[in-house]
């Protein structure tokens, strides 16, 4: 950091004030940014200007209006014909959310599975790996999507004649229709003997560490913590007398009814974003674990550490720092991936809002400034908390 | 660098300024490029659809023909536009093209808040719906819980959700950007039910795998008056576009058809004489010429000629004429005299 020099009185050499580097910097950067503000002027006014002269209605005021359509899948938000297109706003922000968070767990999962299989020293696993990443990524996206809605999805069995797995619900060309939890009184210790059992398992762990540190003496966390948190709402089940039931689909008319179902649009997008997104994911992970010297494994095995903590311990926590930012960049991609949603009649934000909704109301500019903002934001908050990991990961220097 | 920043911003600029003054008089720009940019539907057996070698025919089809025979004198003075229904009221008021002219149902939003000006209507349509015939439906109100397969960006989307719902019954929408795809979803079981225009069920109830399997239901749930559109504020040419379509529609009640419009234009009545320019300055009052409905006749024929030709009861559609009958034969197809 230096300090700026102030020239005046120190008896620097004069020069005028058009040939002073500084000033002229200055002065080209106001223009510049006086320039760009006058453009963005122009481009709104001559908007505003024209839709006014072409007779297009303007303003936000389209958002307290009544929609009027129907949406088939809003878990979360609740949704009527009578909500208004500010209600179908945040339809298609959950489902965009929604299908994003399910994809980019999925293709964290099987993008590591496929990097570390790259790697293996089994022949067949690293080939299979190798094919897997090839395929996936020389298809085009949507292609992927239409292949797992119109080709795969399609071959399961009509809406009356539905593969029946048993406590396990309902299978067909309409969804997925699995058996919803019904909880009655007292169900809710059952919550609190999983809030119980996740934060014993943190303890433990905690624990479990500073007698290592102390002792040398290891004790098995994993397995304790995956007793605590199956056995602790069990017991809690059985103590209380049994108050969770399922409620099994049952068949009508027009298909099962009732259950909770999973939409084939949801299942085709997610099966197709994570699937593709994975074989991104993989490559990173392969080239961030090669990027670790081969002398830190040996290094290890020399220690007497066997091959899966070296894995687990050594290796992975380095190459973490190699693999977030572009690890990142994947989760953006899918992100923004999953407004191809609209050709397979998934409700996303796009297909609802910057699709249904413009169409509607005719309203394109304020539509598309308000869908446009909201991937924005969406990507910056996520590039935040990938930021905020990577920092937490990086190499502490002392 | 600074300077080509510079540069670039200010023609941005001025290409934004300038942009304004692009809309305005239809007609000459039509006349300037030589052709008429007609946005039609991606493929509507009847309506507007493609043949194998590529030539675009249909009702929909025909108006843009009139409109260019006015013009030109050339029916065949005319570039189409396949567009999606999402994306066709956007390419009209960009001016991308200059007339839409593909089942677009005339409601008083799209009139009136889209910036846009229906020219009348060359098919009234009700929307109905499709069901297996497996399924035993024999009306639409026992469709309570059905999953319903539709186009997004539509009045059917809104038509099923108040009929629904004015019944109190259950269903689930399931809407596609592209009718290919709604019928693809439709024909594997994906919904029980597939719903549009009536016209467009009868018309894509030949794509389905068997169409024979397919009833389209008795009821009519909603007014669907079909029409081409142009952009408002420009009134030179929504006139032409308006009675482009009414010289068609009058042709037939006067008898005109494309076979005898050369005898016609001999005839003692009045009507005919103006119709077909003989009598009178109507041509010049659109800004083109004299024998504008002549060309239209000759060129594209009368509207019956064209309904019988592209979805009446000899073609694969086999739609009767029902509404879209002559006023003066039970039907309430109406046009304004030329006078």
């Amino acid at each position: 950091m230096t300090v700026a020099d102030t020239p005046v009185g120190t008896g620097a050499p004069k020069v005028a004030i058009f040939n002073d580097p500084k000033v002229r910097g200055a002065a080209i950067q106001i223009v510049l940014i006086a320039l760009i503000a006058f453009l963005i002027y122009g481009m709104v006014s001559n908007a505003a200007t024209n839709l006014a002269k072409a007779g297009i209605a303007s303003g936000f005021g389209f958002l307290n209006v009544t929609a009027g359509f129907g949406i088939n899948i809003s878990p979360f938000v609740e949704y009527s014909e009578t909500s208004t297109y500010g209600r179908v706003f945040l339809v298609g922000l959950q489902n965009t959310l929604v299908i994003s968070i399910a994809g980019i767990f999925f293709a964290t999962i099987i993008g590591f599975i496929v990097g570390v299989a790259r790697l293996s020293s089994n022949w067949v696993i690293a080939k299979l790996a190798y094919a897997y990443v090839e395929i996936m990524r020389n298809i085009p996206l949507l292609l992927w999507i239409f292949i797992w809605y119109f080709s795969v999805l399609r071959l399961l069995p009509s809406k009356s004649d539905p593969i029946n797995l048993g406590p396990f619900g309902l299978l067909n060309i309409a969804g997925y229709y699995a058996p919803k939890a019904v909880f009655a009184g007292g169900a809710g210790w059952i919550g609190i003997a999983l809030i119980v059992a996740i934060v014993a398992s943190f303890v433990l762990s905690f624990w479990a560490k500073r007698r290592q540190l102390a002792t040398g003496e290891q004790f098995p966390v994993f397995w304790t913590s995956v007793a605590m948190i199956v056995g602790l709402p069990l017991i809690a089940y059985f103590l209380t007398g049994m108050p969770v039931s399922f409620e099994l689909p049952t068949a009508s008319r027009f298909g099962p009814k009732g259950g909770a179902r999973i939409y084939p649009e949801f299942l085709g997008l997610l099966l197709a974003l994570s699937l593709y997104t994975a074989n991104y994911i993989g490559e990173i992970v392969r080239a961030g674990i090669m990027a670790i010297s081969h002398g830190q494994t040996e290094a290890a095995h020399a220690l007497g550490i066997r091959s899966g903590p070296t894995l687990r311990l050594v290796v992975i926590p380095q190459a973490m720092r190699v693999i977030i930012p572009p690890l990142t960049n994947q989760y953006l991609n899918l992100t923004k991936n999953s407004s191809l949603a609209v050709a397979i009649a998934y409700p996303d934000l796009v297909s609802v809002f910057a699709g249904t909704t413009l169409n509607q109301t005719g309203q394109a500019v304020e539509v598309l400034l308000m869908t446009m903002l909201t991937y924005l934001a969406i990507s910056l908050l996520t590039s935040l908390l990938m930021n905020w990991f990577n920092a937490k990961m990086a190499l502490v220097e002392r | 660098m600074t300077k080509t920043i510079l540069s670039v911003a200010l023609g941005l600029t001025v290409a934004g300024l300038l942009a304004s003054t692009a809309s305005a008089a239809t007609l000459d720009d039509v006349k300037a490029k030589g052709f008429i940019q007609c946005g039609v539907s991606q493929g509507l057996p009847g309506f507007s659809n493609p043949d194998d070698q590529g030539n675009w025919t249909g009702v929909d089809v025909d108006v843009c023909r009139a409109m260019a025979a006015a013009v030109f004198g050339d029916a065949s003075k005319v570039k189409y536009t396949p567009l999606s229904a999402k994306e066709r009221f956007t390419a009209l008021q960009s001016g991308e093209i200059d007339v839409l002219s593909r089942n677009t149902t005339w409601t008083m939003t799209r009139d009136t808040a889209l910036g846009l000006n229906f020219a009348g209507v060359n098919y009234y349509d009700g929307q109905g719906f499709m069901v297996r015939k497996s399924l035993g439906v024999a009306s639409a109100l026992e469709l309570s819980g059905a999953s319903v397969c539709t186009n997004t960006g539509t009045t059917t989307e809104l038509n099923v959700a108040d009929y629904f719902r004015a019944n109190k019954m259950e269903y689930e929408i399931v809407a596609f950007e592209k009718s290919d795809e709604v019928v693809a979803a439709y024909d594997a079981g994906r919904c029980d039910v597939y719903t549009t225009d009536q016209s467009g069920l009868y018309a894509n109830r030949l794509k389905l795998t068997n169409p024979d399997e397919h009833v389209v239901l008795p009821e009519i749930i909603s007014k669907e008056p079909l029409g081409p559109v142009v952009r408002q504020g420009d009134d030179q040419w929504f006139n032409l576009a308006k009675w482009s379509l009414n010289a068609m529609i009058n042709a037939e009640e006067l008898g005109v058809t494309s076979e005898n419009v050369d005898e016609m234009a001999n005839s003692d009545n009045p009507e005919i004489k103006r119709l077909l320019g003989k009598e009178g300055e109507f041509g010049a009052a659109i800004g083109v010429s004299n024998d504008w409905a002549y060309q239209i006749v000759k060129q594209v024929g009368n509207y019956g000629e064209s309904f019988e030709r592209n979805i009446g009861v000899n073609t694969p559609l086999e739609i009767k004429r029902g509404l879209n009958q002559l006023w003066s034969k039970g039907g309430i197809l109406y046009a304004p005299p030329i006078r």
